[in-house]
């Protein structure tokens, strides 16, 4: 059964100097936009995968290396990033 | 005391010669999945090979079922680390299915319902290593495992053996499929450790 999107928090913390999870995605496929933090999370498999909960498109997917993180945003169109103290 | 106890730090894992480089061995089977299990009625199930030049050759389920079938038994092993040695499957093997199709493509690229991609140089599924199978263990394919049917490719990393396949491209040129696009291997030879992008 998926989790929510905000189980890659800890993931994403490592490469961002933001919260992620609060950013607002908008779907490649449906553009359909909400939090991060709200997406539809896979991560029994050999990567976190990150679906649209409108249309189940994948919109980010995070693969850990034991020295690498790559992280595939091709299923978003945009991340809209809320700045601390604005 | 000077004793230290082994009991601590997690399940035990079993070393087994043979087995890979990194890869510890399991008895169950454990279930991976980067999305829905999709549900796919037989009467709805297709499977379509497309050439190069756009030629299709495909079978529905009662032509499928119709065609000679293999049973193997084979060891597999997942990038996560498990293997899994002996499994047996049922399965239609990829030189019956492209034995009557006209190609030179060097490469595929394997589809699955639900929108999962792996690609597998066309050597690799060729002389007796890769099956769309639709049994294992003697059992129907549980939809959690793959059914109705998946692709078995076991001298490659498991991801490599798609679940719920329905088709298969053929290309001249290599091109990574979803896991590959997101850094892993293109071609993912476990005996090599051939897990990210660069190993």
């Amino acid at each position: 059964m998926p989790l929510d999107g905000n189980a890659m928090a800890g993931d994403l913390r490592e490469i961002f100097a933001v919260d992620v999870t609060a950013a607002r995605y908008m779907c490649a496929g449906c553009t359909h936009t909400d939090a991060v933090g709200t997406l539809m999370l896979w991560h029994q498999s050999p990567g976190l995968v990150a679906r649209c909960p409108n249309c189940e498109d994948v919109v980010i997917r995070v693969v850990r290396a034991p020295d690498r993180v790559f992280l595939d945003l091709r299923g978003s169109v945009r991340l809209e990033v809320p700045l601390e103290g604005s | 005391m000077g004793i230290i106890s082994r009991g601590f730090g997690g399940r035990r894992r079993e070393s087994v010669p043979g087995l890979p480089p990194g890869q510890y061995l399991t008895h169950d089977f454990p279930v991976l999945s980067a999305g829905p299990t999709p549900r796919i009625p037989l009467d709805r199930w297709r499977f379509t090979i497309t050439t190069e030049t756009g030629d299709k050759t495909s079978w529905n389920w009662t032509e499928f079922q119709a065609l000679p079938a293999e049973d193997v038994t084979v060891d597999i092993h997942c990038v996560t680390k498990w293997s899994k040695l002996g499994t047996t499957w049922r399965g239609v093997s990829l030189d019956t299915l492209l034995e009557d199709v006209e190609s030179s493509a060097d490469y595929t690229m394997v589809h699955s319902f639900g929108g999962y991609t792996t690609n597998v140089p066309m050597e690799d599924l060729l002389d007796g290593k890769a099956w769309v199978a639709y049994k294992f263990d003697g059992e129907d394919l549980e939809p959690e495992h793959g059914g109705p049917a998946r692709l078995v490719v076991p001298h490659l990393y498991f991801w490599k053996s798609a679940k719920w396949v329905n088709g298969l491209q053929l290309m001249g040129d290599d091109e990574p499929g979803f896991w590959e696009a997101a850094g892993y291997h293109m071609y993912g030879d476990p005996w090599r450790e051939q897990r990210y992008q660069g190993d």
